[in-house]
Formats: C-alpha cells, sequence, structure tokens
C-alpha cells in the first residue's frame, strides 16, 4: 500500500509513553477501538487524554492502567451505563488526575488550538461549579507544562461592560486518533453521519493517525469535496481497521452491540473481573482479528450490520438480552 | 381506587411532553427527555424541532436513541454536523427554547449535580460521568425542565457541586452571574411536578402524582417543601400512553 498507509500495531507504536492524545467519536459512536485496545497491549502508560464525551475507549485505558492525567466533560456510555466504572473507581480510589469542564467548553478549547488562537470566549460555565472550582491544584497544573497554568479566566468584554464572557484555553495534543468510514491513502477523510468534534480535534494535534473501515480511490472522495472538511495534508497516518470501533457503533457501517457492551459494563465492576475481560478481549488476543474472533466473530458481527435504509441495524436486540 | 394502568415512567414522559409547546427548539438528552420530545411530536406538538448536542438538528427519529451520538438521530435529520455547530450556531446563539437536564441531586432553587458526591470535590465518595452538556444547556437554553428522582437525598438543601447553574441563590443571582437568560422552569419528580416563585426562584409543590398527598412529597425532600398550592397530576390519557407505548418505545429501552 502506498502513501500513508500503516499497519495498525506499527500506527499505535508510535505513541511513546507520557503523550498528549484525543480519540475521535462520542459516547456509543466511532471510537478507534482497535487502536485503543493495542495501546494497551503495547502497555503504554502515563497517557495524558483530552476529550468531551468519550466512552469505554477512555474507560478500558485508564482501567488498564495506561492514563495519568485527563481533562473531560463527560465519561460514561449513556443509557448503556451512565457512569463508566473505571473512570468512576480511578477517581474515587484518588488513581488519575482530572480536571472538570462541559462538552461546549472542551469542544471550544479544540477549537481554538486547531485555528491557531490561545484562547476561546464563551458564555457558558457562568454561575456554575465548573467555573468556581479545579480539579488540579496550582502545583499539579505547574508539574506538566502541557496543562493550562489556569483552568479559564472571566472578563468583561472590551467593546461592551455589560458583557462577561469566560475564556477556556486551548489544546494541543501530540496525537488526535479517529475512526472515519472512508479513506484514502493520501490521507483524505470521509465521515458520514455526525462529525462530533472529530474536525477540531485532528487540527490542533501535532500527528492526526485515521483508522478507517474502508480505504477507497482518491477520485471518489474528490467527487464531493464539501464532505471532505479535514485537509488530506494534516494527515499522517492511515490504517485500514475493518469494525475498528466495536464494540461501538459506526454510522452506514454497523450498530453498537449490546451483548458486548452488557458484558462490559456488567463485568468490570471489580478489579478481578475486569482483568478478566482485558485477558479474554484485548491482552490474551494477538490482534484485532483475533479480537474479532473472541467477540463472536461473523455471527455476532452479522448481527450488527447497517440496514442501507437506516444506516444501523433496525431489528437490533437491545435490552432484555 | 384501583391500581392506575400506567407506570412511573409512563406518567413521567407524559408531564414531560405536555411542558413543550409546538414549534419549540427542543435540545433533548438521552432516556426520559427522548419519550417526552417524541410523544409531544406525536401529539400536541408535531411541529417541535428536536436538537441532539453531538451534532443533528430535527431528526425524525424511527427507533429510541441510546445516546444522543446514535446512529438512529440521524434518522430524517435536517441538518448533520457535530458538537461546534449545536453549542455555537444554536445554543449560545440563544436558539434553544426549552433544555432537558437531570442529575444526581436537585436543590431548591433547581442547581443541579452530575459531577461528584462529597464535600471535597478533589476527594468524591462518589463520582458520577461529569457535566457533559448539562452545563452549557443550563447556561444557555430559554429554560430548562428538570427530571429527577424523588428521594430525600436527592434533593438536599444544597448540592454537593454545582454542574448546571438554575437559579443559584434565587432572587436575581441567576442574572447577576451574567447569565443573560434562561434558568429552570420545572422540575418532573417520581412524585410530584415542582415550579419556581417568579420573586423568590424558590422551588413549590405544584402537583403530587395519583396515589400520593403533598405531606408525602414534603417527606421524601431534604429542604421544606411549600405544598399549598399543589394539585393532583392529571393521569395520561389512553391516547397517550397507546402513543407511548406503541409509537414512542415499542421496544421497551427506557419505558418500563
Amino acid at each position: 500500500m502506498a502513501g500513508k498507509v500503516i499497519d495498525l500495531h506499527a500506527a499505535a507504536a508510535l505513541v511513546p509513553h507520557g503523550a498528549t492524545i484525543s480519540f475521535g467519536g462520542f459516547t456509543t459512536q466511532r471510537h478507534p477501538m482497535a487502536f485503543v485496545y493495542e495501546l494497551i497491549r503495547l502497555k503504554k502508560r502515563d497517557l495524558y487524554l483530552f476529550g468531551h464525551s468519550p466512552g469505554g475507549d477512555w474507560d478500558i485505558l485508564i482501567g488498564a492502567g495506561c492514563v495519568k492525567r485527563v481533562e473531560l466533560a463527560y465519561e460514561a456510555d449513556e443509557a448503556f451505563n451512565t457512569v463508566g466504572p473505571r473512570w468512576r473507581q480511578a477517581v474515587e480510589r484518588g488513581e488519575i488526575e482530572w480536571e472538570d469542564y462541559s462538552n461546549f467548553t472542551m469542544v471550544a478549547r479544540f477549537t481554538a488550538g486547531a485555528m491557531g488562537i490561545p484562547f476561546m470566549p464563551v458564555r457558558s460555565l457562568l454561575g456554575s461549579d465548573l467555573l468556581r472550582k479545579a480539579a488540579l491544584v496550582p502545583k499539579q497544573r505547574k508539574a506538566d507544562s502541557r496543562t493550562s497554568p489556569k483552568k479559564l479566566h472571566v472578563m468583561t468584554s472590551p467593546f461592551d461592560p455589560r458583557e462577561k464572557v469566560v475564556l477556556v484555553p486551548a489544546i494541543h495534543t501530540d496525537f488526535a486518533v479517529l475512526h472515519v468510514q472512508k479513506a484514502t491513502t493520501n490521507g483524505m477523510v470521509r465521515i458520514e453521519g455526525q462529525t462530533f468534534a472529530d474536525i477540531q480535534q485532528a487540527l490542533c494535534a501535532d500527528t492526526v493517525i485515521v483508522t478507517a473501515e474502508e480505504l477507497v480511490d482518491e477520485d471518489t472522495l474528490r467527487r464531493e469535496p464539501e464532505r471532505n472538511p479535514i485537509p488530506f495534508f494534516t494527515v499522517h497516518h492511515v490504517c485500514n481497521v475493518p469494525y475498528g470501533a466495536h464494540p461501538y457503533a459506526v454510522y452506514n457501517y454497523y450498530d453498537y452491540d449490546p451483548v458486548q457492551l452488557k458484558e462490559y459494563h456488567e463485568g468490570v465492576r471489580d478489579d478481578a473481573s475486569f482483568q478478566d475481560y482485558l485477558g479474554k478481549y484485548v491482552c490474551g488476543v494477538k490482534d484485532h482479528n483475533e479480537y474479532l474472533e473472541a467477540v463472536g466473530g461473523e455471527k455476532r458481527l452479522s448481527t450488527l450490520e447497517a440496514s442501507p435504509a437506516f444506516g444501523y441495524s433496525p431489528n437490533l436486540k437491545r435490552r432484555r438480552l | 381506587m384501583g391500581a392506575p394502568d400506567y407506570t412511573l415512567t409512563e406518567l413521567m414522559a407524559v408531564v414531560a411532553a405536555r411542558e413543550i409547546v409546538d414549534g419549540e427548539v427542543v435540545f433533548a438528552g438521552t432516556g426520559l427527555p427522548m419519550l417526552g420530545v417524541m410523544l409531544a411530536q406525536r401529539t400536541h406538538a408535531p411541529n417541535g424541532i428536536v436538537i441532539f448536542e453531538a451534532g443533528t438538528m430535527a431528526s425524525q427519529l424511527a427507533h429510541l436513541p441510546m445516546s444522543v451520538g446514535d446512529p438512529r438521530v440521524m434518522r430524517g435529520a435536517a441538518t448533520a454536523a457535530g458538537l461546534l455547530e449545536v453549542f455555537t450556531y444554536v445554543l449560545q446563539a440563544g436558539r434553544v427554547d426549552v433544555g432537558f437536564l437531570s442529575g444526581a441531586q436537585v436543590d431548591r432553587f433547581g442547581n443541579i449535580n452530575s459531577t461528584s458526591i462529597g464535600s471535597d470535590y478533589r476527594r468524591p465518595s462518589v463520582r458520577f460521568s461529569g457535566s457533559g452538556g448539562a452545563c452549557d444547556i443550563a447556561c444557555l437554553a430559554n429554560r430548562t425542565i428538570i427530571i429527577a428522582k424523588h428521594e430525600k437525598r436527592r434533593f438536599p438543601e444544597r448540592v454537593d457541586y454545582i454542574t448546571s447553574p438554575g437559579w443559584l441563590e434565587g432572587g436575581d443571582s441567576r442574572r447577576r452571574s451574567g447569565l443573560g437568560r434562561g434558568g429552570p422552569s420545572v422540575v418532573v419528580t417520581t412524585m410530584g411536578v415542582m415550579r419556581f416563585r417568579p420573586d423568590t426562584k424558590a422551588v413549590y409543590l405544584a402537583s403530587y402524582h395519583p396515589g400520593l398527598t403533598p405531606r408525602a412529597v414534603a417527606d421524601a425532600t431534604g429542604f421544606t417543601l411549600d405544598i399549598k398550592d399543589a394539585t393532583e397530576t392529571a393521569p395520561p390519557t389512553q391516547q397517550e400512553l397507546r402513543i407511548l407505548r406503541e409509537e414512542v418505545d415499542p421496544e421497551r429501552i427506557f419505558l418500563k
């Protein structure tokens, strides 16, 4: 394969211990899970994550001991579980450093980074404890130059003294890793459905890695350039990873996997059962193909197949499994 | 009086739906808000527009989503974009009429905690998901509807952490904080419906659900609840129940 294509293992191996990373997707869709599992197999440590509403991508990395510090708005799988079990445990045990923002302010921060400006003014947070309280103390902020010295700053508009805004600091990460529907070997990206904050996250990262359900011809994507919002020259590496977001959904390709999500959320509440899960699906399998076999192979995956009319699996059994 | 022919979840979904006015732009989260908005669209508010923060506008849902980032919210959507477009051009710009909020704790001024429990925020005894878009909706929607489970510990005098600002300390304190609009209009709970006094911005019990008494609701509240104006919540109609069960949630994703 030509151009920017590398295999998943080689891509994950590019991430050093302690790197700052953001992953694309939103709670139950388009997280680069195959890449995340590979980071766990490679025993990456001290990762520093930035996100708005991650889900099981962060939760399993946190549980596997790969993460030191996070800045986030939300960590859960919504109706599958209203809090990420390993995230919750890590905070309650004092095993992780974190800072709370909201979805809007995290996205504003990614956007500022992507635009090359130091901060973004927003009208949110006023009156809340997100504004008044910081989880990271000054000493922790000072210890890592990648953390903003201040969580935020409240100011009056220089143009109108009646207007109060909150400035939130730009984010720059070493890596952004996205999982998308289609990509080309030279780094063109096609996201179908909601884009979440993938575009802003990519554009504030030094190195962008894209894992894609399929590699397609450049001509195909050039026919509708208005649907390719990420400049291809900002994407560094492309991996072809079918089912790369499993157990989460990819619009037009496959649905989330309620059986797998149930096994995760019901099974990982204590340390021993979490280690069992990791052994069975991540560390005990060699690669993504073995993972797909471990979760049930073709038989399971075919139940998730998206109907062309809906972009998801309309008859998927989601409750009383 | 025999046992009612509806469940508490059904009653709450119906009460929430009735809060939506036809033609409004509604910012909905996962669960009960989705039931409420879908029911409203199929009854009195056919021109209601639903916005999901992960990036879709005016979906025509065919199946209940299990998250706001679910591929199901793409069904019939008029616009699909990302969080930035929804939060800036729609929510911050003042184009959301009503947003739904919920959390682990709600106080008498409608401030909500969905972050953590404990007196020291840095060392919480229980940690939750965190704000997500809740703080943004609380700050920037033109009004909000709060959904909550009614238990004494969930309705304390003060919440441990204000994730989503309501009327803050009451009176005009919300406006003084710099928030130019919005604020909660109603709290729909498992026991009743609470609204806010126009001057003090403190909640009062507007209605108690059938089978309960105002006193029972007050006893399950961690602060002194004003119950003098309470009447009984109007039960769901047969038509509302049929639509909820047969059209909105035939898979029983959220209905119990």
